[in-house]
C-alpha cells in the first residue's frame, strides 16, 4: 500500500520484521534501512569564524544554482552528499561561527536527508500527533492536559469508568491504555454511534474491547427517570440516527475505524434495497424476474442479518443500561464539543461517592458556569478549575533556552470528587440550605470563597 | 481499601482522607477505639468511621461535619508526611504519560523520597507491573516500605537501600521505564541504560537547575539515548468568583447612554450577568488566577533507548 508522509511517498513492505524505533531512508518508492547511527561527516573542515561582522548577505554566497541542485537530486544522489556539496560551495560557511555552521548543516539535512522512524503507538505519540496535526478533531486538547485528566481521574486497572468524548476516540484510547483491559468502560455517545478513529490507531488487542460498552446519550434522561425500557427501542429511530451520524461524519471527519466500516456496510445494504425497488418500478421484464428473485432472496438475507445485528445491539444496550443503573461508576471523564454543564449534572448520577471526575473544555467560561451549577447541586467537593502551561526547551552546550514558540492554549479542566448527596437538598436551592446548615466557622469560609 | 482498588466501606486499618473544607484535608489511619481531633470536634473511629461508606458525611462532636474520602495517589500527594521535597500531581501526570506507563509496566525509580511519585507509579502499573525503587537514605527507605505495607501495595514494589549512582537499580534488562530524581542524574544514566530492557524503553530525569539538565543531556547522548526532549509544565489554578464592577458616573448627560450601552453589551457577556443598573454596577463570573502560583518545580528531560 502506498503511503504519503511529509511530501514523500513510500511502501511499508520493507519495514516489516524490524524492531520499533528503526530509522529508514526513503528512496524512490521503497524503503531502505540505513544504519541507526550515521557517523559524523563533514567535520574535516574545522575552520570557523568568531562573529558575523564580515558576513554580508549578497545572495551570492551559494555558488550552486537551483538547477544544479535539482540536477543532483534527479541523479538520485544521496542526500548526505548533496548537503556536503552545498557546504563546499558556500563561500561564507567557513566564516560562520561554529554554532551557525551547526545550524546550517542541520537545516540542510532536514531538507535533503529524508529519514523516517517507525515507532509503536501510545497515548504519548498519538496525543502529540493529533494535537500537532488535527487539533480541531480533538477540541484542541493538548497532550499535557490529557495527561492531567488521566491522573486526576485516577484511571487504572479494575475501574468502571464512564467516558463521554468527541475527541475521535483519543481520550477513550488513552483511558483504555491505562486500564490495560481490566475493568470496564462505558462510552456515552451522541448521534448514531461512538467515533473511535483514534482508538483504532492504538492497536489494542481484541480482549480490551470485551468490556468496552457504549450507550447513546439521547437515552440518558429516560434511564435516569426510569422510563427507559428495551421495548421502546424500535428499529427505525436507530436507523434514523445512523443516517444522521453519517451526515455528521461528513462534516466532522473522515473515519477509518472498524466501527465506521460496519456502519457503512449497513447503509450500503440499505441503499441496495432502495435500488432494487427502483428497478422494480422501472422494468418488469420476464427476463428480470429470475434476477429479481435472487435479489429478493439476498434482500431477505440482508434484512435478517440486519435484524440479527439490531437484536445484538439491543442486547448490548440492555447490558450497558444495567451497568449504568447500578450507579456505582468509579469515575467520569468528559471531553466533548458540547456544553459541559448538562452532561455533568446528568452523568454524575451514575458515579459512586468518593470518586473523581474530570471535565475538559476548550473554553474557560462554560466551566465557570458548570462550577456554579455543581455547587448548587451539591454532592461534590474539592472542585478545581485549572489549566496547564507547557514549555519546551532547547538544551545544547552553551545554547540552552526555552523554545521560541510555545502552545497558546490547551484547554481547561474542572475536576472534583463526588460525595454522598444529602436527600432533600438535591433539588431545592441547595446552596442556601448548605449555608444554613453549616457551622458558623465553616459558613464564613464558604462566604469567603464566594465573594 | 487499597491504593490500587476501590472499596465501598471503611474498614479497620484503612488509610482514609478527612476532608474538612476547601483545601483542608489530612489522612487518618482507621483503628478501632481511636479518636481523631478536628476543629469541628472529635471523630470516633469505631462508631463514626468503620462500616460507613466512603464519601459520606460524618458529624463530629461539636456539630460540625467532615467528608471521609477514599485514598487515591493524588489525595495522598496532597496529604503525605514530607520527608523530602516531593513531586506534585501536575508533574507526575506528564511523567506517567511520557514514560508510556500502563498496567504491566516495569519501572525503576530513584530516589524514593517521600513516596509521592511511587504511589502514582504503582497505581498505574498495577496489577501486573512492578516498581523497583532505590533510596540511599536508610530511614527513608524503611519508612517507605512501611507505608507501602500499610497501603496494601507491597506486592507491587521493591525498595532497595543503596546508592543508585554507584550500585544502580539492582536489576538489569527488565525495565520499561526509568525515572531519576536525584542531585546528579548524569552519574546514573549508565545504570539506567542497563536496567532498561534490551529492546528499549523510556527514561525521565527531573532536575530543578538547567546546569543539571545540561549534564544529563550530554550523558544521555553519550549512552546512545535518542529523542531527547526537555520540558517544563506549570499548573494554573483559577478561583471562580462573581465580580461586580462599578459603572463610572459621567455626569447627567451620560446617564441615558450608560443604561442603553450596558443593555446592549449584556448578551455578549458570558453566563447571565445580572446588571444592577440602579446601583450602577455590573456583575459577571470570572476565573481569577491565584495571587501566587508555583513558578518552577523542575525541568523534565525525557529520552528513548531503542
Amino acid at each position: 500500500r502506498k503511503i504519503i508522509f511529509e511530501k514523500q511517498w513510500f511502501y511499508l513492505d520493507n519495514a516489516i520484521g524490524h524492531t520499533y524505533g528503526t530509522t529508514f531512508e526513503v528512496t524512490s518508492g521503497g524503503n531502505l534501512q540505513p544504519k541507526q547511527e550515521v557517523e559524523e561527516t563533514t567535520t574535516e573542515t574545522k575552520e570557523a569564524g568568531t562573529d558575523n561582522r564580515n558576513i554580508v548577505d549578497d545572495g551570492k554566497s551559494q555558488k550552486l544554482t537551483h538547477d544544479d541542485i535539482k540536477a543532483l537530486k534527479d541523479k538520485g544522489i544521496k542526500g548526505q552528499e548533496i548537503v556536503q556539496q552545498l557546504i563546499e560551495n558556500s563561500t561564507t560557511f567557513r566564516d560562520k561561527t561554529e554554532f551557525a555552521q551547526d545550524k546550517y548543516i542541520k537545516k540542510k539535512k532536514k531538507k535533503y536527508e529524508a529519514v523516517i522512524t517507525i515507532v509503536k503507538p501510545s497515548t504519548r505519540i498519538l496525543s502529540t500527533m493529533y494535537y500537532a496535526r488535527e487539533p480541531g478533531k480533538i477540541n484542541h486538547l493538548r497532550y499535557d492536559t490529557l495527561a492531567q485528566m488521566l491522573t486526576l481521574g485516577n484511571i487504572r486497572a479494575g475501574n468502571k469508568m464512564i467516558v463521554m468524548e468527541t475527541c475521535a476516540g483519543l481520550v477513550l484510547g488513552a483511558v483504555m491504555e491505562r486500564m490495560g483491559g481490566y475493568g470496564s468502560i462505558i462510552q456515552m455517545y451522541p448521534g448514531g454511534g461512538p467515533v473511535r478513529a483514534a482508538t483504532s490507531c492504538f492497536g489494542f488487542p481484541k480482549l480490551f474491547f470485551n468490556n468496552l460498552h457504549e450507550f447513546p446519550l439521547s437515552k440518558v434522561d429516560s434511564l435516569l427517570s426510569g422510563t427507559f425500557s428495551t421495548e421502546t427501542l424500535p428499529s427505525e429511530p436507530e436507523d434514523n440516527a445512523l443516517l444522521e451520524e453519517e451526515s455528521n461524519g461528513l462534516t466532522d471527519e473522515k473515519q477509518t475505524s472498524l466501527q465506521e466500516a460496519e456502519e457503512e456496510s449497513a447503509t450500503e445494504a440499505a441503499m441496495e434495497i432502495s435500488q432494487t425497488e427502483e428497478q422494480e418500478t422501472m422494468d418488469i421484464n420476464a427476463e428480470d424476474v429470475q434476477i429479481k428473485e435472487n435479489k429478493e432472496k439476498e434482500n431477505k438475507e440482508n434484512v435478517r442479518e440486519k435484524q440479527r445485528k439490531q437484536w445484538e445491539r439491543r442486547k448490548k444496550l440492555i447490558e450497558t443500561a444495567a451497568l449504568l443503573r447500578e450507579k456505582n461508576a468509579d469515575g467520569l471523564i468528559v471531553a466533548s464539543k458540547f456544553h459541559p454543564t448538562p452532561l455533568l449534572l446528568s452523568l454524575l448520577e451514575f458515579v459512586a461517592p468518593s470518586r473523581p471526575f474530570v471535565v475538559y473544555c476548550q473554553y474557560k467560561e462554560p466551566l465557570l458556569e458548570c462550577y456554579t451549577k455543581l455547587r448548587e447541586r451539591g454532592g461534590v467537593i474539592n472542585l478545581k478549575l485549572s489549566e496547564t502551561w507547557l514549555r519546551n526547551y532547547q538544551v545544547l552546550p552553551d545554547r540552552s533556552h526555552p523554545k521560541l514558540t510555545m502552545s497558546g492554549g490547551g484547554g481547561y479542566l474542572l475536576s472534583g470528587t463526588t460525595v454522598v448527596l444529602d436527600k432533600g437538598k438535591s433539588d431545592s436551592s441547595s446552596l442556601e440550605a448548605l449555608k444554613m446548615e453549616e457551622p458558623s466557622s465553616k459558613r464564613c469560609k464558604v462566604q469567603d470563597l464566594h465573594c | 481499601m487499597s491504593f490500587v482498588e476501590y472499596g465501598d466501606t471503611i474498614k479497620d486499618g484503612d488509610t482514609a482522607i478527612v476532608f474538612l473544607g476547601h483545601e483542608s484535608m489530612f489522612p487518618v489511619k482507621v483503628q478501632h477505639g481511636t479518636v481523631t481531633q478536628t476543629k469541628y470536634g472529635v471523630i470516633r473511629h469505631s462508631t463514626d468511621l468503620i462500616g460507613k461508606k466512603y464519601g459520606s458525611k460524618v458529624t463530629c462532636s461539636k456539630g460540625g461535619w467532615v467528608f471521609i474520602l477514599h485514598p487515591t495517589p493524588e489525595l495522598w500527594t496532597m496529604n503525605l508526611p514530607h520527608r523530602t521535597q516531593i513531586l506534585y500531581s501536575t508533574d507526575i501526570s506528564i511523567i506517567t504519560m511520557m514514560l508510556e506507563l500502563k498496567p504491566g509496566s516495569i519501572v525503576c525509580e530513584s530516589g524514593t523520597g517521600s513516596g509521592s511519585l511511587s504511589h502514582a507509579l504503582i497505581r498505574t502499573v498495577a496489577p501486573t507491573g512492578h516498581l523497583y525503587t532505590v533510596e540511599f537514605h536508610q530511614q527513608r527507605a524503611e519508612k517507605a516500605r512501611e507505608e507501602f505495607r500499610e497501603h496494601g501495595v507491597e506486592h507491587l514494589v521493591t525498595v532497595t537501600n543503596q546508592d543508585v549512582c554507584k550500585n544502580g537499580f539492582g536489576v538489569s534488562n527488565i525495565a520499561d521505564a526509568v525515572f531519576l530524581d536525584i542531585p546528579s542524574p548524569w552519574e546514573a544514566i549508565g545504570h539506567a541504560k542497563s536496567a532498561l530492557k534490551p529492546e528499549g524503553g523510556r527514561i525521565c530525569s527531573f532536575s530543578p537547575c538547567i546546569e543539571q539538565v545540561q549534564r544529563t543531556c550530554l550523558a544521555m547522548e553519550e549512552f546512545g539515548f535518542t529523542e531527547i526532549n526537555t520540558l517544563e509544565i506549570l499548573l494554573r489554578v483559577y478561583n471562580v468568583r462573581t465580580i461586580s464592577l462599578q459603572i463610572p458616573d459621567l455626569g447627567e448627560a451620560a446617564e441615558d447612554n450608560s443604561s442603553t450601552g450596558f443593555d446592549g453589551s449584556n448578551p455578549s457577556n458570558q453566563g447571565s450577568p445580572c446588571a444592577n443598573l440602579q446601583q450602577g454596577t455590573v456583575q459577571f463570573k470570572s476565573g481569577v488566577p491565584l495571587r501566587e502560583m508555583v513558578g518552577h518545580t523542575g525541568y523534565l528531560t525525557f529520552a528513548t533507548k531503542s
